[in-house]
């Protein structure tokens, strides 16, 4: 199943570079449409409450590789995200005019990547998709980016190399300490704890890259900025999604001590982040910058949560990452509406688009909500159990992190008044019509998709349960003793807390 | 071992030096107007002695059966692995030197008959267990480059490369002699297993300095740093044809027979000499990166990724264990095909005048102009890059992890840090090809060889070569073991 999941992208693309670009675009469409839907098909058979690895593949390839695959709850999801993004990208392409089939045959085999890599269940298996994903993302940014095009695909590719060449060595070295490749025996693999710690650095290395986390984050906004539309939703949408999947994959359960050693740098990092990014992005003039730095402030939530070790903060970053997958590749999608019409991603040369433009206005509105974190929506849900996970390890970093929400509302509210409301500036784009078909076939399925995991976000959470209960008696052992813990003995503090949240 | 056992063992060595000179004969008789029937010729040669070698590589060949005159020359399965690499680079390059000479009218009869001797000596260095035979064969194969290195006449450039060729490729005999003599004086005798039993246990102050000189002669012949300044413009001024064959054939000999050297002759100290060994792979690695940032000539650029290619062998070689070894044969013949691919791909950017273009900027937009050279390209780039799922990585992926079980992690992390750096101007061509608008240059297409050529290779570094490392795998550890079989 997973296979054929991996193998209907990769045909699509092959049969892309040989065709003409009207035929290149419906190929491309119709094999992500196809993955969609074996991953429904995925979603309804996986069976909650089974085993914890479901769809499993094993087939031994060569000098101890094994074609190994497989998906618990968490990357069950990831999975569903990635494949519901795709053909919403495919659509997202069509103001792409030059060398269509390359580009189409590039977004299905990055599609192939990103599956395998929340599918893998070998360790260099894992490692050869997470990395393959360079080739084609260097080329979506640079052949078919922006004006500064070559130097973001430069610090994309670099960047992202050197975190995670430093993770093959430790991966070598665990492969030969433990003896096995496999990830859910190595997830169950005590190392010692003196060698956990380089091990860990080695894979925050990359991962932190990826995430990305705050002073490594650099080669975000000038990839995203770079970056055509669709390429910045799979980055935002998918991409990103692979650190805060490595962390909840490698990190926490194969490095507890570790990672317990090093709670004080994720937090400090992210507490930094989170503030110092919404600054950043309150001060942007650049509409996808702006999204760009609101996606390492989401993101540092993310991390915070992880590194909660409990269950409260786990769900939560699984959450938000599920969110901020929908809603940042939303808004992306949002500002390529525009973007499409006048050319600019300069706020300033907009404003009163809810006067021409109101269908339009609305769903920037509801996207700009859900990025917030506005209750019904899926940021809400997300954010509140994250946060919740994090006071019962440490206030302080709640307390910082919680000021995120209120600079988030402001950055976001603050760019929704200078695009949607105010006078019509600017004639031209007073003149621009409102969203098309096409356009309403993007934009939808994400707004519903966002306002069921607001209200319900129980669906979401039931295929994750039983693997962030098994994570969180993992990391149970090392779990920092919180400072909030007198005031927990509260009777029902906890159960009322999870609660509320669902 | 009496004299037609051994001789029966150096086969393909006699096939190729008989058949030297006889071509030599045809060549004198028949002149210049033969020279592509001769390259022919050599080529079917180089394939026979291809079939003579292969058997003895599949089966391992090993111990006191593969020796041949009383411990001078061994025929196993570790130097036919090597032959195999060379052979097969060396007959590509017969394929694709002749259209490149006649182009300037320089195509003589004498050059396959150079690349045979250049060869019969390649295989007589990686054949060798004994200091002696090891130096004839080191100079067999150097004096043929030397001519080889300058032999497009009327060019300038290459003649001064044979000229600094042949200087520094003198100096460093000089050197490697210096260490055999010292290496003798100590240990009493030139015989690499007499050396390795000297050695065994305590080792006098002198022998150091005879494995140090030794060691840094046979680093003048691999390019690794500190002794990899002579590379760039040798193989910049080179005829193309002959810095392929360079970057290729002689490198492997070159690297098996430090190998031997190393692991065999000087294996009881490799505590000793591994100092030396890492040294010279992370400044090869983090040199070879850094020179090449700056270059705009694409031969030159090669040139440094052979050095920083040289880095990543090395690291094989100083994890100094059977594993080791084995890594660096696989790295080595993926490196060959690399390197055979992207010089190929080179010597197909012939304009629609005739000559051939060497600078970066005028692959501008390839991508445009010549979709399917530029896809050939870019995959050989990524793949030196070493990035998954091209089979560069593979490369990569054995060596490191040959060095993370024998311990050396530090060498490790900082040798893939340095590859990051390398990865930036691997990816700065593909750049050039797919993001730049295309250069005003007409292409002209290359020969049937060549395509041949760059697709067997390009097909080899796809990730369609993982096919191929069961096989490869099984074949190097058999290689291996026959080098680790007196220790």
């Amino acid at each position: 199943m997973l296979s054929l999941m991996l193998l209907v992208p990769a045909i699509g693309a092959l049969a892309c570079l040989f065709v003409e670009a009207k035929a290149a675009r419906t190929i491309a469409l119709v094999a992500t449409v196809i993955d969609l839907a074996l991953g429904i098909v995925l979603w309804a058979n996986y069976d909650i409450g089974g085993a914890q690895w479901q769809f499993t593949e094993r087939v031994p390839l060569f000098a101890g590789f094994q074609w190994a695959m497989g998906i618990d709850g968490i990357a069950l999801m990831l999975i569903v995200l990635t494949v519901f993004l795709m053909p919403i990208c495919i659509l997202a392409s069509q103001s792409i005019a030059k060398r269509v089939p390359e580009y189409m045959a590039t977004f299905l085999f990055m599609e192939v990547l990103m599956i395998g890599v929340f599918a893998a269940q070998d360790l260099y298996l894992f490692y050869i998709f997470f990395e393959a994903g360079l080739i084609p993302m260097y080329l979506i940014i640079g052949v078919w980016g922006g004006d500064n095009r070559i130097y973001a695909a430069y610090k994309f590719f670099l960047y992202t190399l050197l975190g995670s060449v430093l993770m093959l060595i430790a991966m070598l070295w665990m492969a030969n300490e433990a003896g096995t490749t496999d990830i859910p025996t190595l997830m169950a693999y005590d190392f010692p704890p003196h060698a956990q710690t380089w091990l860990f650095l080695a894979f925050f290395a990359s991962f932190a890259v990826k995430m990305p986390m705050y002073p490594l984050h650099t080669w975000l906004p000038d990839a995203h900025v770079q970056a055509p539309t669709a390429g910045s939703v799979i980055l935002a949408g998918v991409l990103l999604k692979m650190g805060g999947y490595g962390f909840i994959r490698f990190s926490l359960p194969m490095f507890p001590e570790a990672s317990a050693q090093f709670v004080w740098l994720i937090w400090g990092l992210s507490m930094a982040a989170v503030v110092l990014t919404s600054l950043i992005a309150l001060v942007q003039t650049d509409m996808k910058k702006l999204i760009a730095y609101s996606s390492v402030a989401h993101m540092a939530i993310v991390t915070v949560g992880l590194f909660a070790f409990n269950t409260q903060g786990l769900e939560g970053s699984m959450i938000v990452m599920l969110s901020h997958g929908l809603v940042s590749g939303a808004l992306f999608l949002c500002v390529g509406v525009i973007y499409d019409r006048l050319h600019t991603r300069e706020i300033a040369r907009y404003g009163g688009l809810s006067i021409n433009m109101p269908k339009y206005a609305l769903f920037f509105m509801l996207f700009t909500m859900a990025s917030v974190g506005l209750p019904g929506t899926s940021g809400f849900v997300g954010e509140f159990l994250s946060l919740v996970g994090i006071y019962q390890a440490n206030t302080w970093v709640t307390a910082i992190c919680a000021t995120g929400i209120i600079l988030g509302a402001a950055y976001m509210l603050y760019l929704y008044w200078r695009v949607a409301f105010g006078v019509q500036r600017n004639a031209d784009a007073a003149a621009m019509p409102d969203l098309s078909v096409r356009e309403w076939l993007m934009l939808g399925p994400i707004a519903l998709a966002v306002l069921w995991m607001g209200v319900y976000p129980e669906s979401f959470l039931a295929p994750m349960r039983a693997d962030i209960a098994a994570l969180d008696a993992r990391v149970a052992r090392a779990a920092p003793a919180g400072d909030s813990k007198l005031k927990m003995k509260a009777p029902k503090a906890a159960p009322a807390a999870s609660a509320e949240a669902h | 071992m009496d004299l037609s056992a051994s001789l029966s063992l150096i086969a393909p060595e006699i096939l190729l030096s008989v058949s030297g000179l006889v071509l030599l004969l045809v060549a004198g008789w028949a002149g210049d107007k033969a020279s592509r029937w001769i390259s022919l010729a050599a080529c079917a040669i180089l394939a026979a002695c291809f079939a003579l070698t292969a058997p003895a590589v599949c089966g391992g060949a090993m111990g006191a059966g593969a020796d041949a005159f009383g411990g001078l020359f061994v025929a196993d399965a570790f130097a036919g692995f090597a032959k195999l690499m060379i052979y097969a680079a060396a007959g590509a390059v017969l394929l694709i030197a002749p259209p490149y000479f006649e182009q300037y009218r320089l195509m003589r009869a004498e050059f396959p008959v150079l690349v045979l001797f250049a060869v019969l000596g390649m295989n007589v260095m990686v054949s060798a267990t004994d200091l002696m035979t090891l130096y004839i064969g080191l100079e067999l194969n150097s004096l043929s480059s030397y001519v080889l290195a300058s032999f497009l006449k009327t060019d300038n450039r290459s003649s001064e490369a044979g000229l600094k060729y042949f200087v520094l490729g003198a100096l460093a005999s000089g050197i490697l002699l210096f260490g055999v003599s010292l290496v003798y004086g100590f240990t009493g005798t030139t015989s690499f297993a007499g050396i390795r039993g000297a050695l065994d246990g305590h080792m006098a102050m002198g022998a150091l300095f005879g494995i140090t000189f030794v060691l840094a002669g046979l680093a003048f012949k691999i390019s690794a740093v500190p002794f990899h300044m002579w590379t760039p413009d040798v193989y910049e001024g080179a005829p193309t044809p002959v810095t392929t064959f360079f970057a290729s054939a002689p490198k492997v000999a070159a690297i098996a027979l430090s190998a031997r050297v190393a692991l065999d002759a000087f294996g009881p100290q490799a505590d000793a000499w591994r100092q030396i060994v890492v040294f010279a792979s992370l400044a090869s690695i983090v040199v070879g990166a850094v020179g090449a940032i700056g270059q705009s000539n694409i031969k030159r650029l090669l040139a440094y990724s052979s050095i920083n290619n040289v880095g990543f062998i090395l690291i094989g070689l100083a994890a100094a264990t059977p594993e080791g070894a084995s890594a660096m044969l696989v790295y080595l013949a993926i490196y060959v095909a690399m390197t055979v691919g992207s010089f190929v791909a080179v010597l197909m950017l012939r304009t629609e005048g005739g000559t051939h273009t060497e600078q970066i900027a005028d692959l501008s937009g390839l991508s445009r102009t010549r979709p399917l050279l530029a896809l050939c390209l870019a995959i050989q780039m990524f793949s030196l890059a070493g990035i998954p799922p091209l089979f560069g990585f593979w490369g990569k992926f054995v060596v490191f992890q040959a060095a993370v079980r024998a311990d050396l992690v530090p060498l490790a992390f900082l040798g893939i840090a340095g590859s990051v750096i390398g990865a930036f101007y691997y990816i700065k061509i593909v750049k050039v090809m797919y993001f730049d608008e295309p250069a005003d240059v007409a292409w002209k297409d290359g020969g049937k060889a060549h395509w041949a050529l760059l697709a067997i290779s390009t097909a080899a570094v796809s990730p369609l070569g993982y096919l191929l490392t069961i096989w490869l795998g099984s074949l190097a550890d058999k290689a291996a073991a026959a080098l680790f079989l007196a220790a």
